[in-house]
């Protein structure tokens, strides 16, 4: 249990998404102007970052990897599919986005709602591609850690474009040099926000 | 996906003439334009993910951008190719496939020719597959367009985001650890006298304020591209 909670917060913090890795930084320039479209893209991440690392974590150890066929047969114990590993995640990130899509509209239309517009941005994040080649490379043990690595790495996201959409939503306010203004700023920020959160680095947990 | 793609040179060669020169006037804006006034990193905002995190070593840029440029490349010629038979309804699936197809066949040869650039290089090979340049110019170029235009509109675009990358990597190269494609540079009497390598420019955080810094250059020059908040 305690792996887990470590896995977690160091998903968030120490291996942020964005602060450490760069990934989802589109969408994170693109749909930060106010909070309320941050919370609900971040909201979004969370979920499919949620659903799709452990589907692509079940897809890996018993389709993808050297001698994860085994389980068919004896003859497959040699098969190494691993090249095919970046066409199959994709595939399956952008058919659970669509699923999700529907079944968010069926079920839970106040939800759609709120997250609706965002859902298909997201299969072009390169966070969700990210979270799971990163979960390939670590070769977490089991799906649980697969899991919270996951829930880790998009509430991570989510802090970090609620934090960027507050502050620009207060810099309108302040007297930016007009070449800076807008896309520079905002990179800027970026990397002072990235610095604060170098802090956490090197902490072993 | 950026919601800000700039698709203006669409409109430009939709009208173009079947029986113009290969490269006519309009033709060369689509390779030059991409270069500097609608630059895919600095104003399209598109492709940054993977454009910040691998500009530590100028070889590693150098590597990306060509893999970039040859995916966008391949892209834009099959997507154009095939643009009049895709359903728009699924146009994205198709458009992941191909793209998918193509960054695992680069990154193969990666791993068979620079197997330690391509070790260093980790997921963001993958990650190209998500690339929002290669995405956003399937988009708003190849569907629209005839297969030549296309490709020199994915050159275009594919240097436009090389030199961004290796004008980071340059910078966070010479003064993160004095050396230009693993070749000290400054010479030992230099640290003799007090210099130290600013080993700050080699974490993440600097790429993003060296990318702030070129977007505020070019924006100073360029007055045009000024945004309002």
């Amino acid at each position: 249990m305690l792996d887990l909670i470590n896995i977690f917060v160091k998903a968030i913090f120490i291996e942020n998404m964005i602060f450490a890795y760069f990934l989802g930084m589109c969408s994170y320039l693109a749909v930060s102007k106010t909070i309320k479209t941050g919370v609900g893209l971040g909201a979004a991440v969370i979920f499919v970052l949620g659903v799709t690392v452990p589907v692509n974590y079940l897809l890996e150890n018993y389709v993808l990897k050297e001698g994860a066929l085994s389980w068919l047969s004896e003859d497959f114990a040699t098969v190494d599919l691993s090249f095919l590993s970046f066409i199959m995640f994709i595939a399956v990130i952008a058919s659970i986005v669509q699923l999700v899509e529907m079944v968010v509209e069926k079920f839970a239309p106040a939800l759609y709602g709120a997250l609706g517009i965002f859902l298909p941005l997201i299969a072009v994040n390169c966070s969700i591609l990210g979270g799971a080649l990163f979960m390939q490379e670590r070769q977490y043990s089991t799906i649980a850690e697969a899991t919270s690595f996951g829930l880790g790495s998009g509430v991570g996201w989510f802090l970090a474009i609620v934090a960027i959409a507050a502050i620009r939503e207060k810099i309108k306010y302040s007297n930016v040099p007009p070449a800076l203004r807008g896309l520079g700023i905002t990179f800027i920020i970026t990397g002072l926000m990235g610095m604060a959160f170098m802090a956490f680095m090197g902490i072993e947990l | 996906m950026s919601t800000e793609v700039k698709d203006a040179p669409v409109k430009e060669a939709k009208i173009k003439e079947p029986s113009e020169p290969l490269f006519s006037k309009k033709n060369k804006k689509l390779i030059t334009d991409p270069l500097n006034d609608s630059n895919p990193i600095t104003v399209q905002v598109l492709g940054i993910c993977s454009a910040l995190a691998i500009t530590v070593q100028v070889k590693q840029a150098i590597v990306m951008s060509l893999s970039v440029l040859a995916v966008l490349i391949g892209g834009n010629l099959i997507i154009s190719l095939i643009r009049n038979i895709i359903p728009s309804r699924i146009r994205i699936i198709v458009q992941l496939v191909v793209v998918a197809a193509l960054v695992i066949l680069v990154d193969q040869v990666l791993k068979a020719y620079v197997y330690d650039v391509s070790k260093a290089l980790s997921v963001f090979v993958g990650l190209i597959i998500t690339n929002c340049i290669i995405m956003g110019r399937l988009e708003a170029f190849a569907l629209a367009n005839k297969p030549w235009p296309s490709i020199l509109d994915a050159i275009g675009n594919g240097l436009g985001y090389g030199w961004i990358l290796v004008a980071v990597a340059v910078v966070r190269e010479l003064f993160g650890s004095g050396s230009l494609l693993g070749f000290k540079l400054l010479p030992e009497g230099f640290y003799n006298f007090g210099y130290m390598n600013n080993n700050l420019m080699i974490l993440p955080p600097m790429a993003l304020i060296t990318v702030g810094v070129i977007i505020w250059i070019q924006r100073t020059k360029n007055t045009a591209l000024i945004e309002e908040h």
